[in-house]
């Protein structure tokens, strides 16, 4: 019997001073980079209409957030007469906790020596990676369902409800796409499976796990063509529709930090993180700018479908989530186990 | 509990009818239980249609941008666009134009326009002809931009400019004096060049 018991199994000891500078620095950096995301998502989408998006506050319009932040925050906090007081202050801290907490487990590079400490350049390698990945993923939609639940507004409601019911619908088939990785990779730890893919990234063996994955994150994140849980045309913003200020501005936040999170979790696990093509090895600092780097494409993906891809009516994203991404993601787990078994 | 209806009907109550089978004719909903035949071409071609949908929308990304950026940048107006009013005057002797004849007052369907014309005299003289505008206001907060009054004009001495940016803060700012009209108005609006 361990005296100590152990929740998490990590491969080395850190400080505990190493451990508050990283997640002060990793707290400070997704802070950073949920602006850039909302910026580039404005730009991105006026290009794609063939207009400019923001370009009248700071040069390029590089300020639009600064302003957006100043005009939520600067506002009345205010609730309706229907609303449950306490969950409905609640619910957007649970959003934006729960988008943080995922962001810690984001690899950004191996174990590296910084003033004589061994120090990983992530938030914690947990042994169980993408189950917390998942487990936090299904807490987020407590802070989306009690939002809308607590609102007392009959749009909220809806909004989510729908966003519950394309939780579940989704989050089987994202589930079962990694599983394929796991058993190639053998291991759980986002690190580990990093550096199983040494010799190929696995969005080529894992293809279909792969766009899989991706098309269910749409749906995680509650990004288009799945934002039904927002759908402005007929839910006047679904479940944040009663909030505004800074309550707003968490959800949004959570939003967009969410975004980045798929990115990241897609970049770990499907584009080799930190690893670089054709053996080329650079020293151990520019990694996190590798993984940078690959998660802007994942998010310029994410902009680029949203600028495309009309919203899907209920039944359609229902039909779709268990007609066709869950048989495919089933059969997918299934050729690769027999893969796996044939080849060790 | 009733007796069947059948036997011995008790008096008021509706007279028995024939039950027959409900025909649901043309409303019947075939249920397919299987997926639908071509599902997998369906898949395949929305996958394909999406992929092309990707590409235009990229097509459109490195296209330049086709916003007029308004303020600074105006959208030219042709020669003969409706804008504000002019009133003008002769050239050689800078008397004005109007004689104060009110055909512009009449033509006008929204009837903005107000004049109240008075004597020229040798020591006042303000217009080539009899008599001149003493007042002569446009009300262009109701003004329709018609151009009848342009047309009704026996000297030409009220015409259409170009400009078009009319707003103001005040409603009665926007009644527009025989001053303001003949004063020799700001070119804000670019005038667009020969086949733009």
């Amino acid at each position: 019997m361990t005296p100590h018991p152990v929740l998490a199994l990590v491969g080395y000891y850190e400080a505990w001073w190493v451990q508050i500078l990283k997640s002060i620095l990793i707290f400070a950096v997704g802070l950073q980079l949920v602006p850039l995301v909302l910026l580039a998502e404005r730009k991105l989408l006026g290009r794609f209409q063939a207009r400019y998006g923001p370009n009248r506050v700071g040069p390029y319009g590089a300020l639009q957030p600064l302003a957006d932040i100043v005009k939520l925050l600067t506002k009345e906090q205010f609730r309706p007469t229907t609303s449950v007081g306490v969950l409905f202050a609640l619910a957007p801290v649970i959003s934006i906790l729960t988008a943080v907490a995922a962001f810690s487990i984001i690899p950004f590079g191996n174990v590296q020596h910084i003033f004589g400490e061994r120090v990983g350049l992530y938030g914690v390698d947990v042994s169980i990676g993408p189950l917390y990945l998942f487990a936090f993923g299904a807490i987020a939609f407590y802070g989306i369902m009690l939002g809308g639940w607590s609102s007392g507004s009959k749009y909220s409601f809806l909004g989510a409800m729908r966003g519950a019911a394309q939780l579940i619908s989704y989050e089987v088939s994202q589930g079962l796409a990694l599983v394929g990785v796991i058993m190639t990779a053998q291991t759980l730890s986002l690190t580990g499976i990093v550096e199983a893919q040494k010799g190929m990234w696995y969005f080529i063996p894992q293809l279909a796990g792969f766009l899989i994955f991706l098309t269910a994150s749409f749906a995680e994140t509650n990004r288009a063509p799945f934002d039904l849980t927002e759908a402005d045309a007929e839910l006047v913003g679904g479940y944040n529709t009663e909030y505004g200020g800074g309550r707003f501005a968490s959800y949004y936040f959570a939003e967009y930090l969410n975004v980045l999170v798929v990115s990241g979790i897609v970049t770990t696990v499907f584009l080799g993180g930190w690893l670089l093509p054709f053996g080329i090895h650079p020293p151990g600092w520019v990694d996190p700018f590798v993984v940078l780097f690959k998660m802007t494409l994942i998010t310029f993906l994410f902009i680029w479908v949203r600028a495309t891809l009309p919203r899907l009516r209920y039944d359609q994203l229902m039909s779709f989530g268990w007609k066709v991404l869950l048989p495919l993601a089933t059969l997918n787990t299934l050729v690769t186990a027999v893969l796996v078994v044939v080849t060790h | 509990m009733a007796a069947p209806a059948s036997e011995s009907p008790a008096p008021g109550a509706r007279p028995a009818v024939a039950v027959t089978r409900w025909d649901p004719g043309e409303d019947v909903v075939e249920v397919t239980r299987t997926p639908p035949p071509g599902a997998a071409r369906e898949t395949w071609r929305t996958f394909r249609e999406t992929v092309r949908g990707l590409k235009t929308t990229l097509g459109r990304m490195v296209e330049a941008p086709t916003t007029v950026q308004y303020p600074e940048e105006k959208t030219p107006v042709y020669p003969r666009f409706r804008g504000r009013h002019k009133l003008h005057r002769f050239e050689d002797s800078g008397l004005e134009k109007c004689v104060g004849c009110s055909l512009c007052a009449a033509a006008c369907p929204a009837d903005c326009i107000r004049v109240v014309a008075a004597e020229n005299t040798p020591e006042n003289r303000v217009s080539a002809g009899e008599r001149y505008a003493a007042v002569y206001e446009i009300n262009l907060s109701r003004c329709i931009f018609c151009g009848y009054c342009e047309v009704a004009c026996p000297f030409d001495a009220i015409t259409m400019g170009h400009d078009y940016e009319l707003s103001d803060y005040d409603r009665a700012d926007l009644i527009f004096t025989k001053e303001m009209l003949l004063a020799e108005p700001l070119e804000r609006t670019p005038l667009r060049n020969e086949g733009e």
